[in-house]
């Protein structure tokens, strides 16, 4: 499996994975900010996000319709399809595209539903590698703690309950979320993870990844032909329109 | 008629079964006691008919039967019949939206019926899945992993009938060509019957190719109705005294 630097993209990608909690969707978000502000092309697209494919995801998920395969393919179908029709083309016009989660969160929750590693990843081969992956890594129950306190209706497949793990949603959820850990730590040297301590402060740990960011990018190969317009000006003054002939 | 036989039903003779590849996790492919059968062949081909004929044959001789096909699963039939009237999916993402409903008929109604014992009918099957795909330009290992999911059947019919014959065939009932039966999608050329022709010969070569790997029976398709049904009458009647099915030409 090759990167997309290694396969010569001029764009390049950007995946953030971890826990639900971990915190991940908050620096993805402020280095999506970042990037823009400073002027970069940047595309930001998120994990199970297709217009095209959500209804039967939500449909499925829904009427519990899901087994560990039918889950994992409809997952991969979302992915396909942003992949074919937003990230590979905006790689190919020198894109930083951004990721909440790419090909290491199926791999990792569709082994622990219990879908063989070989499969699972064989299907998403036609994807290439990210050129850096952030790993946020937070204690089991930081991340157990954030989730819980701010949503206590856990849905049923984001508790893992169709792995029959436990009667209970939260002890179901803690268990799961222990298995998916187990899965990225796994993963992280394989993949060159750049393992980020979710633990610290919002701050902190957007400096640590702006950091790495700069070291291993040249942005300035991303920077807009020109700077956007301003949004004052993205309609035309209203005087001009008066000026238009009235038959 | 035959009054003797009139009350004789025959229990079918367990056969060794086995998945393409990993299978399906939980599900002991050995508790597949029922019998696979598919029948592939384009539009047009006869596949319908034959297959309305086997069930009402089977029924007839205390069989109990199910029938599955392309696009009927209830997670994603309606959802991939939409992206498709927009025609705007691309080849992994069609792919993959196929294998899905392929996938969920395979767990809610291939093998629990197979584990009841019954005798499921599948309107087309994995090849054509892969065949569409591999026409397409896409990965044939990338396909055989992703259907290795797939128990293999007991039998598999390839009705064959070459593509001038089909076009005829499709014409007499519809007098309009399929867009993606035509393989427009593919850009072999911008008139439709044309494209057609090429689609459905590159399907041809295609099949020709997973026969050779997967072994399955090819059935002259230009024959008569009753023809045809004959012959798969007495190779399914085989499968059930505990057969295998032969190689057809």
């Amino acid at each position: 499996m090759k990167t997309f630097a290694e396969l010569n993209f001029p764009g390049r990608l950007i995946a953030v994975e971890g826990l639900d909690g971990s915190g991940k969707s908050t620096q993805i978000y402020l280095l999506k900010r970042w990037l823009e502000l400073e002027g970069l092309k940047v595309y930001f697209s998120e994990w199970n996000s297709s217009e095209l494919v959500k209804a039967a995801t939500s449909k499925g998920k829904k009427r519990e319709l899901l087994t560990p395969t039918t889950f994992s393919l409809i997952h991969a179908t979302d992915f396909a399809d942003r992949y074919e029709r937003h990230l590979a083309p905006l790689l190919r016009a020198g894109y930083l595209v951004l990721c909440d989660r790419y090909i290491f969160t199926a791999f990792g929750r569709d082994v622990v539903r219990g879908c063989p590693p070989e499969w699972v990843r064989g299907i998403y081969s036609f994807a290439p590698l990210p050129d850096l992956t952030f790993f946020f890594k937070a204690d089991l129950e930081v991340s157990l703690q954030r989730i819980l306190d701010g949503r206590p209706q856990l849905k049923y497949f984001e508790a893992g309950m169709d792995l029959r793990l436990s009667q209970d949603p939260y002890e179901s959820f803690r268990i799961f979320q222990g298995r998916i850990l187990e899965q990225y730590l796994a993963m992280s040297t394989e993949f060159n993870f750049l393992v980020i301590d979710a633990n610290q402060q919002v701050e902190k740990q957007q400096s640590v990844v702006r950091e790495l960011i700069t070291q291993r990018l040249d942005l300035d190969q991303f920077r807009r032909a020109e700077p956007p317009a301003p949004l004052s000006l993205a309609e035309p003054p209203k005087r001009l329109k008066r000026e238009v002939p009235v038959e | 008629m035959k009054s003797p036989d009139r009350n004789h039903i025959v229990v079918p003779r367990p056969t060794e079964r086995r998945y393409y590849g990993h299978g399906i996790p939980g599900v002991d492919v050995v508790q597949l006691a029922g019998k696979l059968i598919a029948v592939e062949g384009a539009d047009g081909s006869g596949r319908s008919t034959q297959i309305a004929k086997l069930v009402e044959w089977l029924e007839g001789c205390g069989h109990a039967t199910v029938q599955v096909g392309l696009k009927r699963s209830t997670l994603v039939s309606e959802e991939l019949e939409q992206a498709q009237q927009g025609n705007i999916l691309s080849r992994t993402t069609l792919s993959l939206f196929y294998a899905t409903d392929f996938a969920d008929q395979l767990e809610n109604i291939i093998l629990p019926a197979l584990k009841a014992g019954f005798i499921v009918l599948a309107d087309r099957y994995i090849y054509t899945l892969m065949a569409r795909d591999m026409v397409r330009g896409m990965d044939e290992a990338w396909l055989k992993n992703i259907y290795g999911i797939a128990p293999e059947p007991d039998a598999v019919f390839y009705l064959k009938v070459p593509p001038g014959e089909l076009v005829q065939r499709t014409f007499a009932k519809n007098a309009a060509l399929d867009y993606w039966e035509s393989g427009m999608d593919i850009g072999l050329s911008r008139d439709m019957f044309d494209s057609f022709m090429k689609y459905q010969t590159a399907m041809e070569k295609t099949f020709r190719h997973l026969q050779r790997i997967y072994g399955f029976t090819i059935v002259d398709g230009m024959r008569s109705t009753d023809a045809i049904n004959a012959e798969l009458r007495k190779q399914i009647s085989g499968v059930l005294a505990g057969k295998q099915a032969l190689d057809g030409q």
